[in-house]
C-alpha cells in the first residue's frame, strides 16, 4: 500500500453509472520520510477520511475487494487513516503532532 | 514474490473491516543482490517480523490470502523470513541489518 495526504475531492456528476455515491478524493503521495512526491492519485474513500489526513491507499485489483467497490471500474481505494510511523525507530509522523 | 527489508512500523486505528490485529510494516524492496529496489511501501504482515528483518512478501490481489479475512483492499503483505540467500555469486548479504 501508498501513503498519501488528502489535498482535495472529486465532484462528477456525469460518470458511469457504477461509480455513483462513491467519495473521491484527490491524494498526494508521501514517501516514508513524509515528503511529497510527484504523484497523486484519485481515490475511492472507504473509510471516511477528511482533507489534509494522512492516509494508506490500495491500488489495483485489490482495491475492489471492499462492499463499496466490488464490481465498480475503481482501482485506488483509501483503507486507513494514520495515527503515526515511524522508520529505523524514529518517530516520521504524528497525527496529533504533524496534523 | 518479491525480497524486501523491514525498515519501520505503521499505525493506523482507524483502518477498513476485516483489517483489525493486523500490523503494517514499511518495507524496502530489495534487487536479488541486496541493493534497495524503488520507493518504500506499507505492506500487511502476518509473519512477525522485526524491523530489520530480511522477508520475502506478496504484493496484487494475492497479498490479501494469508490475511484472517479475504476481503480486503490489500496489495502487499509480508509472508516469510529469509533465512539465507544463496547467489550464483556466492555473494551473502545480511539476514538482519543492524542499520535499522
Amino acid at each position: 500500500m501508498i501513503i498519501g495526504k488528502v489535498i482535495g475531492s472529486v465532484v462528477s456528476t456525469q460518470k458511469d453509472d457504477k461509480m455513483r455515491d462513491m467519495k473521491l478524493l484527490i491524494v498526494q503521495r508521501h514517501d516514508h520520510n513524509n515528503k511529497p512526491v510527484e504523484e497523486i492519485a484519485v481515490c475511492v474513500d472507504a473509510v471516511g477520511a477528511g482533507l489534509h489526513e494522512m492516509v494508506l491507499y490500495c491500488t489495483g485489483s485489490s482495491a475492489r475487494q471492499t462492499k463499496l467497490t466490488e464490481g465498480k471500474p475503481c482501482d485506488a481505494v483509501i483503507m486507513a487513516i494514520l495515527n503515526s510511523w515511524d522508520i529505523a525507530g524514529k518517530e516520521i509522523f504524528q497525527k496529533e503532532r504533524d496534523a | 514474490m518479491d525480497l524486501a527489508r523491514v525498515i519501520g512500523r505503521v499505525v493506523s486505528t482507524l483502518k477498513i473491516e476485516g483489517l483489525e490485529g493486523v500490523t503494517l510494516q514499511w518495507i524496502q524492496p530489495l534487487h536479488g543482490d541486496g541493493t534497495p529496489l524503488g520507493r518504500p511501501l506499507v505492506a500487511c504482515d502476518t509473519a512477525h517480523s522485526g524491523i530489520g528483518d530480511l522477508v520475502y512478501y506478496i504484493d496484487g490481489r494475492e497479498a490479501s490470502f494469508p490475511l484472517p479475512v479475504r476481503f480486503v483492499p490489500v496489495d502487499a503483505t509480508i509472508v516469510g523470513h529469509v533465512e539465507e540467500v544463496g547467489l550464483k555469486s556466492n555473494q551473502t548479504f545480511p539476514r538482519f541489518d543492524p542499520k535499522y
